[in-house]
């Protein structure tokens, strides 16, 4: 099977305007990405299904990943402009600080899929693709005319995760009933507070036990 | 059936599923079949709208089951996760704990001793045999048998059952694989126990043969039922045994090579038909075929240590980076996702489900038949809504 | 002949219904209360504590490293460390826990705590009939209940408890003959040859023996 570079010379001349970018992976198993824009991410799917060579028939795993926001620390050489009284005489002189400088890297959410071929039995061709941020651009195309398979998991990752996929035939939630609020899989998601009741409470459990019980004469486990 | 015609016409719209008229007038009837219901292997509901008894629509609604174990897992150590795999496809436990396994050594590069592999493709193995029989007994109690043929399968499932307790200490919920190989070692007697259960198979096989596949009533209800082309099944993601009764030869012990899947002689069967029957006869042959592979594995397994010495259990810290590891799970290919950034627990961790995907053509396969049919086609589709909401 | 199928399953379900009756192998079905399965050794339902003599507090081999609590998947174990020290098996002043408290409405019996214990102080039981109808707190299990003897667990799982308490023996062997060499070496007065304390060492010239 053709490498990774190779795949991607190979998508940038099949479909013009479209930029593969190479996502490497450190660990072992070596299975890098390619990172597609997702301008043209409908016809770099086509033609990765449809290219005798490649021949990716077969979407197995479509999921999402969330990149939360980072802040980043860093230090920056600014110079300013300072009066200073020497001798009773003011002067105004240039100095050159570093500032260290706390700036917000945007998050995002990520589709990634994984694709072999049950034609040439190889594999897998990993690719991936990112929304603008984490809070209103969170639109993808969705290859789900080119695999079918991508139906009901990029309803799962619209779920989850948030990315609304535009073309979809049924964009509408999988797992979580249809009118649940918010996406369970983001890594800031708080979950709500509705309390099960545990027989066997104890510790931070018991004190929320407590807190939604009436009864406040209720035996507690006399621990010893 | 050879080749498939894979270069077929793919016009606007081919992969979506058909538009069914009604041909009476008024109102549809429409069905809620589930979420309590005998027949749907678990919670599980479809919202089918039927034309008398022909279906004109049906939507797969499911999540009743649904414990985010995804997320769980973000907030647990690697070793942690892994019982929680053995409640993804319940009655599948070694293979789910397998695939985990085999994801993470992905990950790290670990070496697993032959030993343990041995053991792993054993108990695979088991497993699968043990897994279809009762795909077949459930798939035959919805056509109405009372739970004879269910019966027949779980007795021998009883005997397989004792020798996972005998040694990893439980039943179902086995905790066995390890990163790096299994963790504990199967004594000499536990390997002639097994090889006594194995030599019992091929008989049981036989009886649930001759007791199902020439009655009538169970041929005319499951013969031209169902049928799915395999240019559908290949672009919809099926895989296991429903990818295969539709004729395509894609099976990912032959493909990966996993393991030491290799060494093995085994046939891939593929079904003719693409119908229910063609699901059925499929799944039976596979359990010959592993009778086969295990009785090589338990006449050459070595010995040996079944741990690599370099494998820790706690402070597991993989280095950062992701891998996909898959394997040929008894109900189609069951792969985990890893994103790792360092630390004790996994960024991202996701299950590829096979139950899940396999339901993308349900609708496809139902429209337009009876509904007594879709029980039926359902149960030849054999998921576990364990797997399929995690 | 229309019906041929059927006939020949219906041959298989008779065989069986009338092998039930001569051979053991066609009856499976086992009249539970009344009758039980034979165990079988490696089983493993909840965890116990185990405790070395007849004292169950001064026997007890957990020293509230809290490393099970740690790892234990679905949080099951809570523990309380103690204030003061006891002496363990081999000799060594140990915490202890002052709270174990297991909850076996949560476990799994996934057995991680015993897997990553490195006192050997839990282990895995074999009791499953433990229902009750005190909901509130009839299924958390503290130190008491789960502190069982060594001699439980021999009974039990024969196999695994010997391997530990040899485990244990080579352990307290090896502590024991480091004590004896460290004070071997401390007892000895300054400037003397160090002679083996059994072999008599040959007087090299100049030398005095001790």
């Amino acid at each position: 099977m053709k490498s990774v570079e190779e795949i991607k010379a190979a998508i940038e001349a099949a479909v013009p305007g479209a930029v593969a970018e190479i996502v490497p992976n450190p660990s072992v198993s070596a299975q890098h990405s390619l990172r597609i824009s997702p301008v043209r991410a409908l016809e770099v799917a086509k033609f990765l299904r449809d290219d005798p060579e490649l021949a990716l028939d077969f979407l197995s795993n479509a999921t999402g990943v969330d990149w939360p926001d980072k802040e980043v620390s860093e230090k920056v050489k600014v110079t300013r402009t300072v009066t200073k009284t020497v001798d009773g005489v003011e002067q105004t002189a240039e100095e050159t600080v570093e500032e260290t400088r706390k700036r917000v890297v945007p998050g995002c959410l990520e589709a990634v899929y994984h694709l072999y071929s049950m034609a040439k039995k190889h594999g897998p061709v990993i690719i991936r693709m990112r929304t603008v941020n984490r809070t209103d651009l969170v639109f993808l195309p969705s290859l789900t005319p080119i695999w079918r398979s991508a139906e009901f998991q990029e309803r799962e990752i619209f779920d989850l995760f948030g990315i609304v996929f535009t073309g979809h035939p049924d964009m509408r939630r999988l797992l979580m009933w249809d009118g649940f609020k918010d996406h369970p899989m983001r890594r800031d998601y708080v979950e709500p507070d509705d309390f099960d009741y545990e027989p066997t409470a104890h510790d931070e459990v018991l004190a929320r036990a407590l807190a939604h019980s009436d009864r406040d004469q209720r035996t507690v486990n006399s621990g010893q | 059936m050879s080749a498939v015609d894979l270069k077929l016409e793919r016009t606007e719209g081919w992969n979506r599923p058909p538009v069914v008229e009604p041909d009476g007038e008024g109102e549809l009837l429409e069905v809620a079949m589930g979420p309590h219901h005998p027949s749907t292997h678990g919670v599980f509901r479809m919202d089918v709208a039927l034309d008398g008894e022909r279906v004109i629509r049906l939507k797969p609604v499911f999540g009743y089951l649904h414990r985010n174990h995804e997320k769980l897992a973000e907030g647990m150590s690697y070793l942690g996760s892994m019982p929680f795999t053995d409640r993804l496809d319940y009655i599948c436990p070694l293979t789910n704990n397998w695939a985990y396994a085999l994801a993470v050594e992905k990950l790290t590069g670990q070496q697993v001793p032959e030993r343990a592999e041995y053991l792993r493709v054993i108990l695979g193995e088991l497993t699968r045999v043990m897994n279809h029989a009762s795909a077949i007994g459930f798939l035959i109690q919805e056509m109405g048998a009372s739970g004879t043929p269910l019966m027949y399968a779980f007795k021998e499932r009883e005997k397989v059952l004792d020798l996972f307790e005998a040694l990893t200490g439980a039943r179902m919920m086995v905790n066995y694989m390890r990163f790096g190989g299994c963790r504990v070692d199967a004594t000499e007697s536990w390997l002639a126990g097994a090889r006594k259960v194995v030599a019992g198979l091929p008989q049981f096989v036989d009886e649930f043969e001759q007791l199902l596949m020439t009655n009538e009533i169970l041929m005319a209800r499951t013969q031209g039922v169902g049928i799915l082309r395999p240019e559908l099944a290949i672009n919809a993601g099926v895989t296991g045994p429903m990818l295969r009764a539709s004729g395509v030869n894609y099976d990912i012990r032959k493909v990966d090579g996993y393991g030491i899947y290799n060494r093995f002689k085994f046939r891939v069967p593929l079904g003719e038909h693409w119908d229910v029957y063609d699901r059925f006869m499929i799944r039976l042959l596979e359990i010959r075929e592993s009778i086969g592979i295990l009785e090589q594995a338990l006449k050459d397994i070595p010995t040996g240590p079944v741990m690599d010495p370099k494998a820790k259990i706690r402070g597991f810290r993989p280095k950062p980076g992701e891998a996909y590891g898959r394997i040929e799970a008894p109900k189609g290919e069951l792969g985990f996702y890893l994103i790792s950034d360092g630390g004790p627990n996994p960024y991202r961790y996701r299950i590829r489900p096979p139950s899940l995907i396999n339901l993308t053509i349900l609708e496809d396969m139902c429209l337009g038949q009876n509904v007594a049919d879709v029980v039926l086609i359902f149960g030849s589709v054999d998921i576990v809504l364990g797997e399929v909401d995690r | 002949m229309l019906g041929e199928g059927i006939l020949k399953g219906l041959a298989e379900t008779a065989r069986n219904f009338a092998g039930s009756f001569v051979s053991a192998d066609r009856l499976t079905t086992v009249q539970y209360p009344e009758q039980r399965i034979a165990p079988i050794e490696a089983t493993r339902d909840f965890p116990f504590l185990v405790y070395d003599g007849a004292d169950w507090e001064a026997g007890l081999r957990c020293v509230a490293c809290q490393i099970c609590e740690k790892e234990c998947p679905p949080q099951c174990i809570y523990i309380v460390k103690s204030t003061d020290k006891k002496p363990d098996y081999v000799g060594k002043q140990q915490f202890y826990p002052a709270r174990f408290d297991i909850d076996i409405s949560v476990c799994m019996s996934c057995q991680i705590c015993v897997e990553v214990c490195p006192f050997e102080a839990i282990k895995m039981d074999t009791e499953f009939e433990l229902s009750t109808t005190d909901r509130f707190g009839g299924l958390l299990h503290d130190r008491k209940e789960l502190a069982k003897s060594n001699e439980h667990y021999h009974k039990i799982h024969p196999t695994e408890a010997l391997e530990v308490d040899a485990r244990l023996a080579e352990e307290k062997a090896k502590t024991e003959a480091k004590a004896k060499a460290a004070a071997a070496k401390a007892a000895a007065p300054p400037g003397t040859a160090a002679a083996a304390p059994q072999k008599p060492v040959p007087a090299a010239p100049g030398e005095t023996t001790a």
